[in-house]
């Protein structure tokens, strides 16, 4: 446990020295808050207060940068961004680099992915969508992301479109389940939209929520793989459905009951929708749910700050369904802004957000980031031979429309395969085999060795070392290094039989091994 | 390595559908369900295993079967070419083309088929039918006989090996997925690399620029610089992270890299085996399946001879008679060959007629009508001849056997049932190899060398 820095800062002033912060806390960390306590940190701090748990010291403005672009964009930050950030004086920089990524088109790509990823976006089994469905469905995921499409409208036209699979992407929702009776789209619908599965609820419950599926029709076309999704109006007999709530409600024949379904969930006054919405968004950002897991909500799983939860619903209403203006306020927090260096070892403080969580970045993210390093491209793999298989060099992995394409990376590292959209697909544990690829295999040593963007670096610092691993540093780590790390990333070509080259690649290697590069921080 | 993968098991579809329903609940992770890996070998009522491994030497491209195991010295010029005469055994009546004197002095230890037949003469589909037992089209693609003994014998068979149980020497087929439909996670790790090199570079394991000092001095720069792990070091994640690089040094500085150099053979026995790429692939299967590798395929590619056939046969088939007949020497004086399965086959064999005319001038074309292949040890019985060709080798004269038949008699002797499940994602209910899939004229499995 590290000493509080309100304590130090007390001795040092009593001290009376001027000593300050040059070097008194990690690269991590830094001394003062650079954001105001916004309505997130009173309803986190209270009840960290309440407990007896100390959060955790700020972060610093390189962890934040970092932070900011994987969490947001799926992508980390040049080094001329890291530069020009840290060298930013003004004291709203972070809110305003905040507003900069949020707007930026891998914004856009990266949350598709991980929307796709809850909406089963694939076209090989079991979720068989079929190729062209999934591209019209992913650009249709796409643009709603990219539009800032508002969520209850995002949802409700999930949830009621009609049509054909290629002309009217929102209908692949009904196409994207592996179960195609009423109960199977029943429980789609409740995983992707209360974050609940309906597995845990009692029978009548999950008949009555089937019943609001019961009229949804499939027809082929002509066209290969075509499908239309619509709702069958012919029957002449009423249905009785209950909602998640338990009230019941009689659907009239001719009447279609999935919009009956969609207006009741859309209302500002359900319990489920906005909970949901906002404990996902916060999971996203805080790697766990206030409710956890984030699609398990059930009566006996409660938030473990319903204070907290309750006004992020709140707020998520009051900004007409903005998932973007969430993602602001969560950012903005000092909750989120704390550094990775719990200051408690009380066990619930990682449940309870004192301090950020640490995870490995993404399957996508991290391929991506050796793709970047090494100015190379990956090629994909798919069981059925796919004309959307071939992927342009240079697109990015988190832009990748389909969960049937995949690498061996992508496999290796558990990206999710889109089976069920549970957000427990995706497996960011460590593996043995991960390791020894990422340690030793030719294909990351080549990414290094090859690197453009790291010979740039050795030609622009020319025979002064120290810049070079500062170049080094702040490409790789987004952040200089400290006085200790630099001594020994020098002394390290030093050593007989390394020479300069290779050095300069085991630096890469090293700090590319590191647990700051493969963890979100 | 490998066992954070998500594995399947023989899933029924209704097993299937408990998974989904206990992921649904929330009991398990659709990603990690490990006790189905546990129980993955587990087949009810399996045969007795006499072999434990398997060495694949796969002819890639097509070996020209009636100048090797199938010789015709009496076919004359035009189908014979410069290679007509034949090599006497140590087997009384059985004959071998003249290119394989050594292989002539072991042919006590194998049995050669010489009516394998699929009449299918493209080269994915023919090495895709050769190796499943299947003809491709249908919605399923199968695996390899030897991505599916990874999945019996594997992570998932209780394989704790210092290196993976499938591997291939030294690249993967390329136009052919081993895996199929049972994933990624059972396709071979292939070597890389050249084991006739000075070092024998293997992806992730040897590093080939890199001397083990330098190996040593990168490692403590990166436990120097990991700023981050050493704040945390309560972190589970840091503590996971120690395990799996420890595990991954193990293989890099340890035992397994020391089981990929070939510098501690004697000089003599790596010269015994030829010193080529394909001699010293021989030379590493076997110190793979003396580890306990199950299953260690040798991509021998070069076969493909529509042109120069002869010029080709020349050189390469000494190689093959020196580097094969030590192999099934060697194994046998290390007393592995009765548990080892050594397996030569092609996805077919050549056109018996040489194709004299221009521009081929002498090649030999993909023939999948009739062709040969060679089973050794593991329970094969040795100095057996099984079926036979017409008098120019372009015709099954005698029983014909499917390459489904020798699939089926390999697993049988792995002790995997034939008529079994066949473990599936899917859980479909499909069979190993089952005689149902066989042919109507096959006369089944191998029985008479088994």
């Amino acid at each position: 446990m590290r000493p509080s820095l309100l304590a130090m800062g007390v001795l040092v002033a009593a001290l009376g020295t001027q000593a300050a912060w040059s070097q008194p806390v990690s690269p991590f960390e830094s001394e003062s808050w650079s954001a105001p306590e916004n309505g997130v940190d009173t309803r986190v701090f209270a009840l960290l207060q309440q407990r007896g748990i100390e959060p955790a010291n700020p972060c610093s403005d390189a962890v934040f940068i970092r932070r900011a672009f994987i969490d947001t964009i799926g992508t980390l930050p040049e080094s001329s961004e890291v530069e020009q950030f840290l060298q930013d004086e003004r004291p709203d920089k972070r809110a305003r680099l905040i507003d900069e990524l949020l707007q930026r088109d891998e914004f856009a790509d990266y949350w598709a992915l991980k929307w796709c990823d809850l909406l089963r976006v694939k076209a090989e089994f079991p979720i068989n969508l079929w190729p062209n469905a999934v591209q019209a469905y992913h650009r249709w995921v796409y643009e709603q992301v990219r539009e800032n499409r508002p969520y209850d409208e995002f949802a409700r036209e999930l949830l009621t479109s009609s049509g054909s699979n290629f002309r009217v992407a929102p209908v692949n929702f009904y196409r994207a389940a592996q179960s195609r009776e009423p109960s199977g789209l029943a429980e789609a619908a409740a995983l992707t939209f209360m974050g609940a599965r309906t597995a845990a609820w009692p029978q009548d419950r999950r008949d009555g929520m089937a019943a609001f599926f019961s009229r949804v029709a499939y027809k082929g076309t002509d066209e290969w793989k075509e499908e239309i999704v619509y709702p069958d109006l012919t029957g002449d007999e009423a249905i009785d459905a209950l909602f998640p709530d338990g009230t019941a409600v009689r659907i009239e024949p001719g009447q279609d009951p999935r919009v009956v379904f969609a207006d009741w969930l859309i209302t500002t006054d359900n319990p489920w929708f906005a909970q949901a919405a906002a404990n996902r968004v916060w999971s996203w950002l805080m790697g766990r749910g206030i409710i956890h897991e984030p699609d398990d909500i059930r009566a006996d799983n409660p938030p473990v700050n319903p204070e907290l939860l309750s006004y992020l619903e709140g707020e998520l209403v009051a900004a007409d369904w903005d998932l973007r203006a969430l993602f602001r306020l969560i950012l903005n927090s000092r909750t989120y802004q704390q550094s990775p260096i719990a200051r408690s070892d009380d066990p619930q403080a990682v449940e309870l957000f004192a301090c950020y969580p640490v995870r490995r970045l993404d399957a996508e993210v991290l391929i991506d980031a050796f793709d970047w390093i090494g100015g190379t491209g990956e090629t994909y793999t798919s069981p059925i031979p796919e004309p959307f298989t071939w992927v342009p060099g240079e697109q990015r992995t988190i832009a990748l429309s389909d969960g049937s394409i995949t690498s061996n990376f992508l496999q290796m590292f558990g990206r999710p395969p889109r089976d069920s959209g549970m957000e427990a697909e995706r497996n960011n544990e460590p593996s043995d085999a991960q390791r020894l690829y990422l340690l030793n295999s030719t294909d990351i040593y080549r990414r290094i060795a090859n690197s453009i963007l790291l010979r740039r670096i050795a030609i622009a610092a020319g025979s002064d070392q120290d810049e070079l691993v500062r170049g080094v540093y702040l490409t790789l780590l987004s952040r200089e290094p400290t006085p200790n790390e630099l001594t020994t990333a020098v002394a390290y070509r030093q050593i007989p039989g390394i020479g300069s080259q290779n050095a300069q690649i085991d630096l890469a290697w090293a700090l590319v091994n590191s647990m700051e590069f493969l963890y979100r921080h | 390595m490998g066992d954070e993968e998500r594995p399947f098991d023989l899933m029924s579809r209704r097993d299937a559908l408990k998974v989904m329903l206990l992921g649904a609940t929330g009991l398990t992770f659709a990603g990690r369900i490990p006790a189905f890996a546990q129980a993955a070998a587990a087949q009810v009522g399996a045969p007795q295993a006499r072999a434990k491994a398997v060495i694949q030497i796969w002819l890639w491209g097509g070996p020209p079967h009636t100048d090797t195991f199938d010789p015709k010295p009496n076919a004359g010029y035009d189908y014979c070419g410069p290679l007509n005469s034949v090599t006497q055994t140590n087997v009384p009546g059985i004959e071998l083309g003249q290119m394989l004197p050594q292989l002539a002095q072991q042919a006590d230890k194998y049995s050669i088929i010489r009516s394998m037949t699929h009449g299918i003469n493209g080269h994915e589909t023919a090495a895709y039918i050769t190796q499943t037992g299947r003809r491709p089209g249908g919605r399923l693609v199968y695996p390899a006989l030897g991505a599916l003994a990874s999945k019996f014998f594997g992570y998932d068979g209780g394989y704790r090996g210092l290196v993976p149980p499938y591997i291939v020497l030294t690249q993967p087929q390329g136009r052919f997925d081993e895996a199929g439909f049972l994933g990624p996670r059972y396709k071979p790790f292939a070597t890389g690399g050249d084991p006739n090199a000075s070092r024998f570079v293997v992806e992730g394991v040897v590093a080939g620029n890199i001397t083990d000092e330098r190996q040593a001095a990168r490692r403590e720069l990166l436990h120097s610089l990991d700023a981050l792990k050493q704040d945390l070091p309560d972190h589970p994640q840091a503590a996971k992270l120690d395990t799996t690089e420890a595990k991954a040094y193990d293989m890099i500085l340890g035992d397994a890299g020391k089981l990929f150099d070939l510098s501690t053979e004697d000089t003599e026995v790596r010269q015994a085996y030829g010193r080529n790429t394909f001699g010293q692939s021989c030379l590493m299967a076997r110190r793979l399946v003396e580890a306990g590798v199950p299953w260690v395929t040798i991509n021998y590619g070069g076969w493909d001879t529509h042109k120069q056939h002869f010029e080709t046969m020349r050189w390469k088939l000494p190689q093959m008679d020196t580097a094969m007949a030590m192999l099934l020497q060697d194994l046998s004086d290390h007393g592995l060959l009765d548990s080892t399965i050594v397996w030569w086959s092609g996805e077919f064999g050549r056109t018996p007629r040489v194709a004299w005319e221009a521009p081929w001038n002498g090649g030999r074309h993909h023939f999948g009508q009739c062709f040969s292949a060679v089973l050794a040890g593991g329970g094969f019985k040795g100095g057996q001849v099984v079926g036979a060709s017409d008098a120019t080798g372009e015709h099954v004269a005698e029983r014909p056997v499917y390459p489904i038949d020798v699939l089926g008699s390999i697993c049988e002797l792995l002790g995997i049932d034939p008529e079994g499940p066949m473990p599936n994602p899917r859980g479909q209910d499909l069979r190993v190899m089952s005689t149902d899939d066989q042919p109507a004229d096959s006369v089944g499995r191998l029985r008479e060398i088994m």
